[in-house]
């Protein structure tokens, strides 16, 4: 996987596609803007950024990167005892993936946060030496206490940001729902930790909460999932490691720059899961705003900006929106434009053109309501609300079959009998399995790309 | 569109409130940088202060087309210039005072503008200013992709409006007021046969705008069809022959379009199954011969000098309703009332069925002119006697005028489609044959 002979920067490519055609009167712009991060390799970091960056990005080496994992160590985490010792199987996998070099911690946590490796405040540099130091540590780790996540954030934000490196992760794992400290509590650490750096969020078993973990992996820009069966945690925590080795380029922005008179409807990262940032704008200057992607290895995501532009007579062509990846200078200079795209609007008599939808926007706005319907379907199903759960989960069987999202379909069926996917038709199972329920509405933004 | 803002006039500058002259691109006094945008963020203010730098470089545009004096003389332009030279006499008092107090006053960094209105003061017809003010809002600059940075606006192309004049014959080309590009494309040229005679040649193409690509299809067929011509009359090919390998010339030029990738930006689902398509209409006029070849519906009429006599048209269109009315199955009226009346059956690109290249020769017995036109032309005048009306009666000595006013026929009609009209004259040959167009 490490290829360090490589020192080509990542290049980014956006593509944009769309229907530009508008009847007369029409207003909405509908664009699906791809965005593609290619041919770094597992380095690229320093070259991107230029010298300047910091002394842990030596050009020709990997970019630096810091992780820190924080294990849930809270009393639930011994029932049963299977679950502390898989936790502690998975750390030491993940630790084991750490490329050298890199730096990193473990926090255990419970209502507050503790330093198990290697303390004082630190991070460590990843070697033989320390990963066996690590792992030896990681023995310590006994269960007992609460579970307040934000302490376990805020941690390890003191801790990834004692470095200048340019990409800071971390992974986290808890079993139990956030007990000790209020929701406002997690609101707060979360924003304050919400651009200082990325974290992959998994709950193991089925005692937590669904929408705790997928608050924190949303805020910070990661993944969120459930691992059900905590035997397979360490391939989990390996996967999540040797992504966060591959990412190459930190703090990538979304910019989006309308003209006077266009408003922005929305913004949403679409593929691989659906993710609404209309909210998280910041202002960058003149009619342009950024919002937040985190960092990139080589990947590909989707996104589906909607604008509503000012009306205009047939035959006028008008610029809608500019989309660019931007990346923010480190010493405070102009930001580097990674690549970009042009969202157009053409105002047209002929029905044929502006009627049509393009397949890749129709498909997207497919996934998000799939998304949608699981969520309130299962929310329907929870408040006991029968008939509303089988109507919204219906329409995401049949949104899932007819998008070929055979994932999401095959954990809707767990969920509900399938009578006729076609015009979505089913009967709610009468026994639900915890965790396949948690399974379907963790995963429920998942999506598919268009079938080419 | 030569909108005269002179703002300046009257004004004060807002740094020193020192009277500005009209068209004042720095104050005399201070040395503010009038073009510098808006200073006090009051209504609008860019446009107010970038006009005037646009303002300035029409009257040039104008003297270029020969259409007058200028509206600024040279003189009228600042004094000023990014070296700080000295400014005219009626604010050298200021100036002096400018000059003497750099320190205080620093001035801007030299405008590109400044430096290009300099030059035009001496070059008067010199037109292209660097810097391009939206023709939407007149507030935003215009980016490289040729969109307006403040209001988004697209900005004129180049082929949005085409003329053409060369010697006898003339062609304008026009977007329309519905379409957002313009997919059409001509070609006019002069030439001579071996005989020393002169050949007037015209090609009028219309992009098929349900394929890909259909304005670079028009310009591959007219630029390939005008260069077969070209090469083949001097040469002593009969016109008609050299019309009909003209038109196959073209043909295998579009076709070539199709081999090549679309640009990769542009992903247009419903354009995309159609390989790049045009229709063309031609003529030459040469050796007393008036010779016509078309594919698709564009079309050429005969509208003789002498209006008494009658005016006809010369092609037959490759299209749904001619086809109709061809086979006795419907009236010409009820064919073109039908919505299917336009969808040709014949045209130029790699998915035509196959290529038939209509060619007919004419022996006129008068003089007259040639209408080549696409159907954004002939939609409003569709009769030969509609568009013999339409023609100006000196279209012979006008060949330009006469297609401008053509165009403006449609433009007023309601300008629906693009517009392209050739204007040919074609004169009897009297005694000595080739005096007739100097």
């Amino acid at each position: 996987m490490a290829n360090f002979s490589k020192s080509n920067a990542p290049q980014f490519s956006v593509e944009v596609y769309q229907n530009e055609y508008l009847p007369e009167g029409g207003r909405e712009v509908n664009a699906i803007v791809t965005v593609t991060s290619t041919g770094g390799g597992t380095v690229g970091g320093a070259a991107l950024t230029g010298a300047a960056l910091s002394p842990s990005a030596v050009p020709g080496q990997a970019p630096g990167a810091a992780v820190v994992i924080m294990v849930d160590c809270s009393g639930s985490m011994d029932y049963p005892p299977t679950k502390m010792r898989n936790a502690r199987d998975a750390t030491a996998a993940a630790i084991d993936t750490l490329r050298d070099g890199v730096t990193f911690a473990v926090v255990a946590g419970t209502h507050q946060a503790k330093e198990v490796y290697p303390g004082d405040g630190r991070l460590a540099t990843a070697d033989a030496r320390t990963r066996a130091e690590a792992k030896e540590a990681l023995r310590k780790l006994s269960a007992g206490g609460g579970t307040a996540i934000g302490t376990w954030l805020r941690l390890a934000d003191r801790l990834l940001n004692s470095a200048d490196t340019p990409i800071r992760h971390g992974i986290l794992l808890t079993d139990g729902r956030n007990e000790h400290e209020s929701p406002a509590d997690l609101k707060a650490a979360l924003d304050a930790c919400a651009g200082r750096f990325t974290c992959d969020a998994r709950g193991v078993g089925t005692d937590w909460e669904v929408k705790e973990v997928t608050q924190i992996a949303s805020a910070l820009l990661g993944t969120a999932d459930i691992v059900a069966d905590p035997s397979g945690l360490a391939a989990d925590f390996t996967r999540m490691m040797e992504d966060a080795m591959g990412k190459e380029v930190a703090d990538v922005a979304l910019r989006l720059w309308t003209p006077v008179g266009v408003e922005i409807k929305f913004v949403k990262q679409v593929a691989p899961t659906v993710e609404e940032l209309t909210g998280r704008r910041t202002e960058a200057g003149p009619r342009a705003g950024d919002y937040p992607t985190g960092s990139w290895g080589d990947e590909s995501r989707d996104y589906h900006v909607c604008v509503q532009v000012p009306e205009a007579g047939i035959g006028q062509e008008m610029l809608a929106a500019r989309v660019s990846l931007i990346l923010p200078d480190p010493a405070g200079g102009t930001p580097q434009t990674l690549s970009q795209g042009l969202v157009r609007a053409v105002w047209t008599e002929d029905m044929a053109a502006s009627t049509a939808i393009n397949p890749q926007v129709a498909h997207y706005t497919g996934q998000a309501e799939l998304a949608q319907v699981i969520q309130q379907g299962l929310d329907a199903r929870k408040s006991g609300d029968i008939d509303g759960a089988t109507a919204k989960l219906g329409r995401a069987v049949q949104l899932a079959a007819a998008s070929g999202n055979a994932d999401t379909a095959k954990l809707l069926a767990k969920v509900v009998d399938v009578v006729d996917e076609a015009t979505g038709t089913v009967r709610l199972k009468a026994k639900v399995a915890e965790a396949d329920e948690m399974t379907l509405e963790t995963r429920s933004t998942k999506t598919v790309r268009v079938k080419k | 569109m030569a909108q005269m803002h002179q703002p300046a006039t009257g004004s004060t500058c807002p740094g020193c409130a020192e009277p500005l002259e009209s068209g004042d691109l720095y104050c005399g006094a201070c040395g503010y940088d009038l073009s510098a945008g808006p200073a006090a963020g009051v209504d609008t203010p860019t446009v107010v202060m970038g006009s005037p730098v646009a303002g300035e470089a029409w009257p040039a545009a104008r003297t270029a087309d020969g259409s007058g004096a200028p509206v600024h003389l040279p003189t009228d332009l600042p004094g000023t210039d990014s070296g700080g030279s000295p400014l005219p006499s009626h604010v050298r008092l200021d100036g002096r005072e400018a000059e003497s107090e750099p320190d205080e006053y620093p001035l801007p960094a030299p405008d590109p503008r400044a430096v290009d209105l300099a030059d035009l003061g001496e070059h008067a017809t010199h037109v292209s200013t660097p810097v391009k003010v939206c023709v939407a809002c007149r507030a935003g600059r215009v980016d490289e992709d040729g969109y307006c940075e403040n209001c988004g606006h697209a900005q004129p192309r180049e082929r949005d409006h085409m003329e053409r004049e060369l010697g006898p014959v003339a062609a304008v080309s026009d977007r329309g007021l519905r379409h957002h590009r313009n997919e059409d494309a001509f070609a006019v040229s002069t030439t001579a046969l071996p005989d020393g005679s002169p050949a007037v040649v015209a090609i009028v193409c219309d992009g098929v705008s349900s394929a890909t690509r259909p304005d670079d299809a028009s310009a591959a067929a007219a630029a390939r069809a005008n260069e077969s011509l070209l090469q083949a009359l001097p040469q002593g090919t009969h016109p008609q022959q050299a019309m009909h390998e003209a038109i196959v010339a073209a043909a295998e030029a579009v076709n070539s379009l199709a081999a090549e990738p679309a640009p990769a930006v542009e992903h247009d689902p419903h354009r995309h199954q159609n390989a790049p398509a045009c229709t063309l209409v031609g003529a030459i006029a040469a050796g007393g011969l008036l010779v016509v070849g078309w594919v698709g519906d564009s079309r050429a009429y005969w509208v003789p000098d002498d209006r008494t006599t009658p005016p006809a048209r010369l092609t037959e269109d490759d299209s749904w309703a001619a086809q109709m009315v061809a086979a006795g199955l419907m009236s010409e009226a009820d064919a073109y009332a039908d919505e299917r009346a336009h969808a040709i059956t014949g045209w130029l690109g790699a998915d035509a069925y196959e290529l038939d290249p209509h060619t007919a020769s004419f022996k006129p017995d008068r003089s007259g002119v040639v209408v080549v036109c696409t159907d954004g032309l002939w939609n409003y005048a569709e009769g030969a006697e509609e568009m013999a009306g339409a023609v100006p009666v000196d279209a012979a000595e006008r060949p330009l005028h006469s297609a401008q006013v053509l165009v403006g026929h449609a433009l007023d009609g309601g300008g629906h489609d693009n517009v392209t009209v050739a204007v040919v004259p074609f004169a009897v040959p009297v005694a000595g044959a080739g005096s007739a167009y100097n």
